[in-house]
């Protein structure tokens, strides 16, 4: 991306059709020339030096694999055992939807939703809707109805999924337990471990530029 | 233009923008427009040149969380029952615990997830906001920085919110030990919530703005 200089500063109003080959940095405003960014390069703003535009090849393919692997380990991590705590032949086994509803009880159960939300619902909603959008764009055809809608909630969601500050939360929690009982990690454990790294690396592919851009392309032909 | 330059200034050089250039940016693709359109053609997303109640929202939401981080630091966190005598630990109080176990790693990351970022990050929401109106010394480039800091580690927090609710459901031993939520998590989960919003709510494109207008 090159930036415009200044001595084009003149506040014309301008035709629809020549604002087409421009850019806008999303964080600091800054105009530039759009390029074409290619495969495997990151274009960054001159000014801000904000990420603007990274595409990978064969992204929407690995996006959409990793969307569903990941939905196959929340499954996984749902009906699993997640940990076991013993204490004095007594034990105890927690799943994650018995974690999820730890707050159901008296004040603090507004939590219970919020929890079940972080954890559980917004990433498989975050998931599902990425296969959705990107799926067809990966296939080469249309995008499907409400593609960019769909889009708008994935990008807006990403803040509040929270799967990878629960997994530190639960090695604290294991920390915290371990003096006073015996803890076992379950299957669970593993495949919601395995799920926030493939949330990760998933996140790492994606570059919303590219996928607005390409619903776009696809619209227009 | 110089990017050398800017640093040592602490002062953007002037920089068309597409406010400037009587345009709209859209926040969300990039895509530029003709000022006076409601929504972006590519993505769809609501265009504003600048989001000016930006900063209303910003001061909203930052009492609000600031107002239920009070409680959420004077309440129990954690209300413990081991062999029939109940205790209970507020945040403070169970990274002390931790300490006297001699678990400091971990007594450390509490520290910082439950005090350090939110504390820093109402000051640093607080600063960011107050430097639009106000000349500030940091640099724009380093409020960028800062602004993206707080962006990304604010949810962090809810590290643990999570460490009760998963004590909580993993120990409920009958009379050897249990384990139950204080009132405390709710409102800390909150101000989590709460300060996420106020910087959400933050267009950093103003940044940007006031440091053009000092430069000038
Ligand atoms: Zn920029
Ligand atoms: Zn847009």
């Amino acid at each position: 991306m090159s930036m415009i200089p200044d001595s084009a500063a003149t506040p014309t109003p301008v035709a629809e059709r020549e604002t087409d080959g421009l850019f806008a940095c999303p964080a600091c405003d800054a105009l530039m020339q759009a390029h074409e960014v290619a495969a495997g390069e990151t274009a960054r703003c001159p000014r801000c030096g904000e990420r603007l535009e990274a595409p990978r090849r064969d992204a929407m393919t690995r996006i959409i694999m990793l969307a569903l692997a990941a939905l196959i380990l929340m499954v996984a991590a749902i009906f699993f055992p997640f940990l076991e705590v013993g204490v004095a032949g007594r034990s105890n086994r927690a799943s994650l939807l018995d974690t999820v509803t730890a707050f159901s009880s008296g004040l603090t159960a507004p939590l219970t939703f919020a929890m079940a939300a972080l954890i559980v619902i917004l990433p498989v909603i975050r998931f599902v809707s990425l296969i959705y959008v990107l799926g067809p764009m990966a296939a080469g055809r249309p995008p499907a109805r409400h593609a960019w809608r769909v889009f708008r909630l994935v990008e807006a969601l990403r803040p509040w999924a929270m799967a990878e500050v629960f997994i530190v939360g639960v090695a604290v929690a294991l920390v915290k337990v371990a003096g006073l009982a015996q803890v076992s990690l379950g299957p669970a454990f593993w495949a919601f471990v395995a799920l926030v790294i493939v949330t990760v690396l998933k996140d790492n592919f994606m570059c919303r530029v590219t996928v607005w851009k390409t619903l776009d392309a696809r619209r227009q032909s | 233009m110089q990017g050398n330059g800017l640093e040592n200034t602490g002062r953007a050089p002037a920089v068309l923008t597409a406010r400037r250039a009587g345009l709209v940016g859209c926040t969300h693709c990039g895509k530029v427009h003709a000022r006076g359109r409601e929504r972006c053609a590519r993505c769809g997303a609501r265009l504003e040149s600048r989001d000016e109640r930006s900063l209303q929202r910003v001061w909203a939401w930052w009492f609000a969380g600031l107002v239920v981080y009070v409680p959420a630091n004077l309440y129990p966190m954690l209300v413990t029952t081991m062999l029939g005598s109940t205790s209970q630990s507020t945040i403070m109080g169970g990274v002390i615990d931790l300490m006297h176990h001699g678990s400091y790693g971990v007594a450390t990351i509490v520290f910082v997830a439950s005090i350090c970022i939110p504390v820093g990050k109402f000051l640093a929401i607080a600063y960011l906001a107050l430097s639009i109106r106000h000349r500030v010394s940091m640099s724009a480039h380093g409020r960028q920085v800062l602004f993206e800091a707080v962006e990304f580690i604010g949810r962090w927090s809810m590290i643990d919110v999570f460490v009760v609710a998963i004590l909580s459901s993993l120990v409920q031993l009958d009379f050897a030990a249990s384990i139950h939520p204080g009132i405390a998590a709710v409102s800390f989960a909150l101000s989590v919530a709460f300060t996420m919003l106020s910087a959400q709510s933050f267009d950093p494109r103003l940044i940007w703005d006031a440091s053009e207008e000092d430069a000038a």
